[in-house]
């Protein structure tokens, strides 16, 4: 071994390869749109970008906590259903029956979670047959709410979250109705943007430094290594599932601020619950467990979505579209399994 | 006990453990102190992993008290009992592969800030505990998957001396380790041991104990057989102490010593650092055994034979030609036909919801099709031959393989190799955890194919397997064969020695060193 130590960022760089590309990759693919854009660089295309990327990466972000624990979270699609369901009822008055109506949703979201968590640990059925079957009781439960599309959301909350930080400031009136000087250089951000970072920062970080957060990364590492050193192994199970009904919940209430109105859309619910999964193998999680973060995961919704921006403006038939991202998806999970190529007891590939 | 003195810190009266009617433990009165290394000696199957498994929290005994100064001190699970400061490094890492290491060496208990994992303190801390083994070398950023086996074993060893324990037991921990690392840990202990810790040693290697124990205690059939300290006893009387395990299954008799044409020949094989320079060969009509203490290499040469393996060094010649197989189809293919009963019968022999015919014909399937379907005639007929050769008692052959006893389940596995008609039969452990009477069949029929024109490469962790069946027995060390036997010479006594690495008893009585390399 070396005598002189590897920087920090090296080790980083050498331990997160497969996130490194992705993140280049996204900033290239996503300035080319840009320069091709008639209106490219400009706030308004970004509003819209960030608009179409919140409630998947939300979705992909819950996935990545069932799948770093080495499980599957098949119902991450539907609890956001029934969360966007569930706002259209709640999100309609304002002031603090506005507030109280996003604690309930993001409470439902939450519990729906750890329902399925309860679920895993205590029923000891697998990760991806339980939530195949809860999935389905929250569709129900969401076509239960809204039997037809429909509902109403408060006007200021639809257009604060999905426009620029200045309009959501003005419309609230803060900062001089967003006008204040030193306000001006965010206020052409998507409001859509910095709720993300925000989500990110306040609810993945913390978690990803707690030591629950470490023992589901752990579980997925060496479940038998974890359990034998002590660690708690069931409240990081019930964990991993109650964030991912969270962050689910969290993408279902934006849902339906952007749409204004619920819909329990039972395909719509499929789709992202698969693209979710899409996302955090792209994002380079192992689908085994053990390693990767929502960080990624967010940046392999960036990829998905960039993907289809691009057929937008270059006129790429859309019909291709699929294909495409089944060859990005094809092409990340080859990275992942390049270890392979290593193992020397080929007993050890079947275990 | 009120009367604790430096002598009985840890003491464990009157302890038994069954698993289903075997005894693991019976009656185990154990003591050991603080500030000395006490070593464990048997060997395999007298009960040493029972009684670390029970000090340490695994597994509760039946019968029996523990206490550690005079406290009762029998804990329900691995944390409980290392917060009561019982720190054990099992033979099986307990390292999560895509955490780091400082991760992993803090995993039970990190240092926090707010709440949160404080990494700076982590890695510091991480730093600290490798100093104190001498592995400044490792950066504790690093992932434990991007370490070679040998650190991972420090990392191991860091990792328990971050408990700060009171009782520290090693089991095995030294054998994956350089021999640089391996005066580090000695260093270490010494420490440990002037701190006034309690040591306890488990290892194959007896030049490991001359080295370091104070004191040991031989363990025999799930028996505490005598405890003394170092010096006491000679090679010879303690080889002496570990034999005597009773007769439990008779062999078929043996052949008389003849020299066959070798069918199966292995030339300076090795793999990674497990094998090293293996030669041996089995000739037509031959059992040879392969014995040792567990985990000296002996799987991995049956693997190694059966293609599973990548990368392996060396000859292995089969009826005069050199092949290089690289996976189990190709050495089912090679001729003769070569087939492995593995290790696991539950993963890696038996597909456990099937059912039983469909498990014998699983490995033979090329024989019993017509075109590319399964001929259902020639199936059953292989079936009903197979079941009545090895005489299985079964239900129905339709039923799951899973509803059979475990020594019927090892027959179907045998039975579904046997189908291949194989000339090379590699066994790995065959009869463990099966009945009497199912062992002595299986001796049985392993005489009859020899005889029949097999050659039978045969790994047991039985003793008496190896002497009652085996016209030869190659002793594994360390990945090395260090001893044949044949013959007169195949005895238990000459076996254990050797597994032991020490000198054959009766050349001198005790100190002497055997080296190899």
């Amino acid at each position: 071994m070396d005598n002189v130590r590897a920087s920090g960022s090296t080790i980083w760089f050498r331990q997160n390869t497969g996130f490194a590309v992705i993140v280049v990759l996204f900033f290239v693919v996503y300035a080319l749109y840009h320069l091709a854009h008639p209106k490219g660089f400009s706030s308004q295309v970004f509003i819209q970008n960030s608009n179409e990327v919140f409630g998947l990466a939300m979705v992909a972000m819950a996935q990545t906590v069932p799948v770093l624990m080495g499980g599957l979270d098949l119902s991450v699609g539907a609890v956001m259903t029934l969360v966007d369901c569930l706002a259209s009822h709640l999100l309609e008055g304002s002031g603090w029956s506005l507030f109280w109506g996003i604690i309930v949703c993001l409470l439902a979201g939450t519990a729906a979670g750890l329902f399925n968590g309860i679920i895993v640990v205590y029923g000891r059925i697998q990760p991806i047959i339980a939530t195949l079957a809860t999935g389905a009781i929250y569709i129900g439960l969401a076509l239960f709410l809204r039997p037809i599309p429909g509902g109403k959301i408060n006007e200021d909350l639809n257009w604060s979250f999905t426009n620029s930080l200045g309009d959501a400031a003005e419309t609230i009136g803060i900062f001089d109705d967003g006008k204040a000087a030193w306000f001006s250089p965010f206020a052409g951000l998507p409001t859509a943007f910095l709720l993300l970072v925000i989500v990110a920062i306040v609810v993945w970080v913390p978690f990803r430094r707690s030591v629950t957060g470490r023992t589901v990364y752990a579980i997925g590492s060496a479940e038998g290594a974890a359990y034998m050193s002590g660690l708690n192994i069931n409240r990081a199970k019930l964990a991993a599932f109650t964030m991912a009904g969270l962050f689910s919940g969290i993408g279902g209430i934006f849902m339906a601020i952007q749409t204004s109105s619920g819909n329990a859309d039972m395909p719509m619910a499929g789709s992202y619950t698969l693209s979710s999964i899409a996302s955090v193998v792209i994002g380079g999680t192992s689908l085994l467990g053990g390693s990767g973060s929502a960080i990624g995961s967010i940046f392999g919704t960036l990829i998905l979505r960039v993907i289809s921006f691009n057929f937008r403006i270059f006129d790429i038939p859309p019909l291709l579209q699929p294909l495409f991202e089944g060859i990005v998806l094809l092409a990340a999970v080859s990275l992942g399994a390049l270890s392979i190529l290593r193992v020397k007891n080929q007993l050890e590939l079947f275990r | 006990m009120s009367h604790s003195s430096s002598d009985d810190f840890l003491v464990m009266k009157g302890i038994s453990k069954r698993y289903g009617g075997v005894h693991a433990l019976q009656d185990v009165n154990f003591k050991c102190a603080r500030g000395k290394i006490h070593a464990v000696l048997g060997e395999n199957g007298a009960g040493k992993s029972t009684l670390i498994k029970i000090i340490s929290g695994v597994v509760q005994p039946d019968q029996g008290i523990m206490t550690i100064e005079g406290k009762p001190a029998l804990y329900t699970s691995p944390s409980a009992a290392n917060d009561a400061g019982i720190v054990c490094i099992f033979q099986e890492l307990s390292l999560m592969p895509d955490l780091t290491v400082a991760d992993n060496i803090s995993i039970a208990n990190p240092p926090r800030k707010y709440g949160f994992i404080d990494q700076a303190a982590q890695i510091h801390r991480a730093e600290e505990l490798l100093a104190e083994i001498g592995c400044e070398d490792v950066d504790p950023r690093l992932r434990i998957r991007d370490l070679p086996l040998s650190r991972r074993q420090m990392i191991e060893i860091a990792k328990a001396l971050g408990k700060r324990p009171k009782v520290l037991i090693l089991d095995e921990a030294t054998s994956a380790l350089t021999s640089g690392d391996v005066e580090k840990v000695y260093a270490m202990l010494a420490r440990l041991k002037a701190e006034g810790v309690a040591i306890l040693y488990i290892s194959h290697r007896m030049h490991e104990i001359e080295a370091l124990a104070d004191d040991a205690s031989v363990f025999r059939n799930g028996r505490h057989i005598e405890s003394f300290a170092k010096g006491a006893k000679s090679n010879d009387e303690i080889v002496q102490l570990m034999i005597g395990r009773e007769i439990s299954a008779h062999f078929p008799p043996k052949p008389a010593a003849r020299t066959t044409k070798p069918l199966l020949e292995i030339k300076n094989l090795s793999w990674e650092n497990r094998l090293h320079n293996v030669s041996l060969s089995v000739g037509r009509g031959e059992i040879v055994g392969l014995g040792g203490l567990d985990g000296q290499g002996q799987k991995e040469l049956l693997l190694s034979l059966f293609g599973v393996l990548k990368r392996v060094s060396g000859d292995v010649v089969i009826d005069g030609k050199p092949h290089k197989l690289t996976s189990p189809r190709e050495a089912k293919a090679a001729s003769p036909s070569i087939a492995l009963v593995p290790e696991d019968r539950k993963t890696e022999g038996l597909m456990l919801p099937m059912s039983i015919a469909e498990n014998l014909v699983i490995a033979s399937l090329d024989d019993l099709s017509s075109g590319p379907f399964v001929d259902d005639a020639k199936v059953s007929d292989a079936v009903k031959s197979a079941i009545a050769r090895l005489q299985i008692k079964i239900g129905s052959s339709d039923d799951a393989v899973s509803t059979l006893s475990g020594g019927n389940q090892q027959k179907v596995v045998i039975a579904k190799w046997l189908m291949t008609k194989p000339g090379i039969i590699l066994l790995n452990d065959p009869t463990r955890g099966i009945d009497v009477g199912t062992k002595q069949e299986i001796y049985r029929l392993l005489r009859e194919l020899a005889d029949e024109g097999a050659a039978i490469l045969f790994y047991s962790t039985d003793y008496d397997e190896l002497i009652g069946s085996c016209d030869r027995v190659a002793i594994l060390y360390d990945g090395r064969v260090v001893s044949e036997l044949e013959g007169d010479r195949i005895t238990e006594k000459n076996i254990i020695a050797a597994s032991l690495n020490i000198s054959a008893a009766g050349h001198t009585a005790g100190h002497e060193r055997a080296h190899h390399g």
